[in-house]
């Protein structure tokens, strides 16, 4: 929908021009006195609707990545590109979901799902015009999540689960071309987190977002995405960029095949801890 | 017995009872012991005095919720914006809160004297009084609901490029809310108590101002029932507050 609007030039030239570039990013900072670094000239592209993830040792500044795309943390070696422009500041057209769902409590579901609708324009402009149609797309997105029946519900009724589908659903309301996920199911049980691979999935799929996810769990990023990179210890930089070929929609089946289990140690291989 | 314990209605019932069960013991002990009136005044002393007095105490006890009525309102605007400039700005919060717990920390009583001299007796020394007591209260937890917003729930709508004051209406302000109406229960008291004190001090109206003059014409059983009346009062009011408390912020668990 956005696309047509920033990229008269034609689809097929869009496609290929990465939506997300990391060009030489370093951070540095001082702690104790001591100058530290803690990513080292990183550089990397990521193209639209890919489905990226970053794993890497405790520490290593995947977080921190995320942080600049976002916007929320300022990027001062390097520059990160969104469609060609470096970020400066936050950018409507992400969303983002962290480990912990901070919902707002004194919001029922629904409520917490429109939120983005209420801030970012032109959806804040248009709100009390278009409300009943901004709420149709909030039901729609909680029922693909399976929250059609929780809508009315406060955080405080959910589960750990639910509350992070909630999340998902707000971090995708307004349409966002990039997604941002860190560690989303981090604090969920094991059995859990394999039912919202499928869900995040499902959602990556009917979105056509970029999606960036940040994860300790291997399999997770696996399971999801389209490459994989692999941060080493800090300074940390890229040491390894894993492409997964692995039919979608993928299934949790998939993960018991050997193709599977060959990336899985191809990837572990590569990970060192600090 | 256990079902009766879990039940709602015990909430009721135990308080009642244990009233009446000390009212009783308490007629009992005076009857007994032949304690004199101006002592301790038995609980049917104190009923007479209402026959005898109902007028006059309901007329001072008017004077004495509209006193602590108007102090808290005063209270609970000053404490929401000294609050939000505490909880909001670091520059304020440095600046202001030392010269608050310095000011917190005098005795009240002791000003309504000045407050007399200033503005006559009456009314507004009263007000003054009760509001000068609760507003800290107030501030306080206001400043402190706003200092506890967590990190990643104002990130959320940074993210989306929200400005201070979006943060504010859908974070700031919200999350303060449990913190603003559990002082209100706190304050709603101390504002009672402020303008009892200043009704004692500096008034010629008011149940403060009637304890005093009873006391002093050895009416003890008239005290008597002052005091229980500023009791009930004192428990709606509170009550009042808990109230309104659990249905604006349900959502706290």
């Amino acid at each position: 929908m956005l696309d047509s609007q920033l990229a008269p030039t034609g689809q097929a030239a869009d496609q290929r021009m990465p939506i997300l570039e990391f060009q030489e990013v370093s951070l540095e900072y001082e702690m104790h006195g001591r100058r530290m670094t803690i990513l080292d000239r990183i550089s990397f592209a990521v193209g639209r609707s890919q489905f990226v993830s970053l794993v890497g040792p405790s520490g290593c500044g995947k977080t921190t990545l995320l942080r600049m795309v976002s916007g929320l943390l300022p990027v001062e070696k390097g520059t990160v590109y969104f469609q060609g422009q470096p970020i400066r500041g936050p950018l409507k057209s992400v969303g983002i979901a962290f480990q912990n769902p901070v919902l707002l409590p004194w919001r029922n579901t629904l409520q917490n799902v429109l939120l983005p609708l209420e801030v970012v324009q032109p959806h804040k402009r248009q709100f009390q015009e278009k409300r009943d149609r901004y709420t149709k797309a909030a039901q729609d997105l909680l029922r693909t999540v399976g929250l059609a029946n929780f809508q009315k519900h406060y955080p405080w009724q959910l589960s750990g689960g639910m509350r992070q589908r909630a999340s998902l659903c707000r971090a995708l309301i307004h349409q966002p071309e990039v997604l941002l996920l860190d560690e989303p199911f981090g604090a969920l049980d094991a059995f859990t987190r394999e039912e919202m691979w499928e869900m995040l999935q499902a959602l990556w799929q009917q979105t056509k977002c970029t999606a960036m996810l940040v994860t300790h769990d291997l399999r997770e990023a696996l399971f999801l995405s389209d490459v994989i990179y692999v941060l080493s210890p800090r300074p940390s930089n890229i040491a390894l960029e894993l492409k997964v070929n692995l039919p979608r929609p993928r299934t949790l089946e998939m993960c018991f095949t050997d193709e599977f289990h060959h990336l899985f140690t191809e990837l572990r291989k590569h990970i060192h801890r600090n | 017995m256990e079902k009766f314990l879990k039940s709602k209605s015990a909430n009721y019932v135990l308080p009642i009872a244990a009233t009446v069960v000390l009212l009783v013991l308490w007629e009992l002990v005076v009857r007994l012991f032949k304690i004199p009136e101006f002592v301790l005044p038995a609980p049917s002393a104190i009923l007479a005095a209402w026959s005898a007095w109902s007028g006059v105490v309901i007329q001072n006890s008017w004077v004495t919720l509209s006193n602590t009525l108007m102090g808290f309102a005063i209270a609970l605007v000053t404490g929401l914006l000294l609050g939000f400039l505490i909880g909001y700005s670091k520059v304020a919060y440095t600046t202001l809160y030392p010269l608050l717990v310095g000011f917190n920390t005098i005795p009240k009583v002791a000003l309504v004297p000045l407050l007399a001299i200033w503005f006559g007796i009456g009314t507004i020394p009263a007000v003054l009084t009760a509001f000068l007591l609760a507003f800290f209260t107030i501030a306080v937890n206001v400043a402190l609901g706003l200092a506890t917003v967590e990190l990643e729930m104002q990130d959320v709508l940074k993210a989306l490029g929200a400005t201070k004051v979006e943060i504010f209406q859908k974070v700031g302000f919200p999350h303060s809310l449990p913190y603003l109406f559990a002082s209100l229960k706190i304050a709603i008291s101390q504002a009672f108590i402020g303008s009892v004190i200043s009704e004692t001090v500096a008034s010629n109206k008011g149940l403060g101002y009637l304890i005093v003059s009873a006391s002093s014409t050895f009416d003890i059983p008239l005290a008597f029932l002052c005091l229980i009346v500023l009791a009930i009062m004192g428990m709606v009011l509170y009550g009042i507050c808990v109230a309104v408390e659990q249905r604006t912020v349900h959502w706290v668990r």
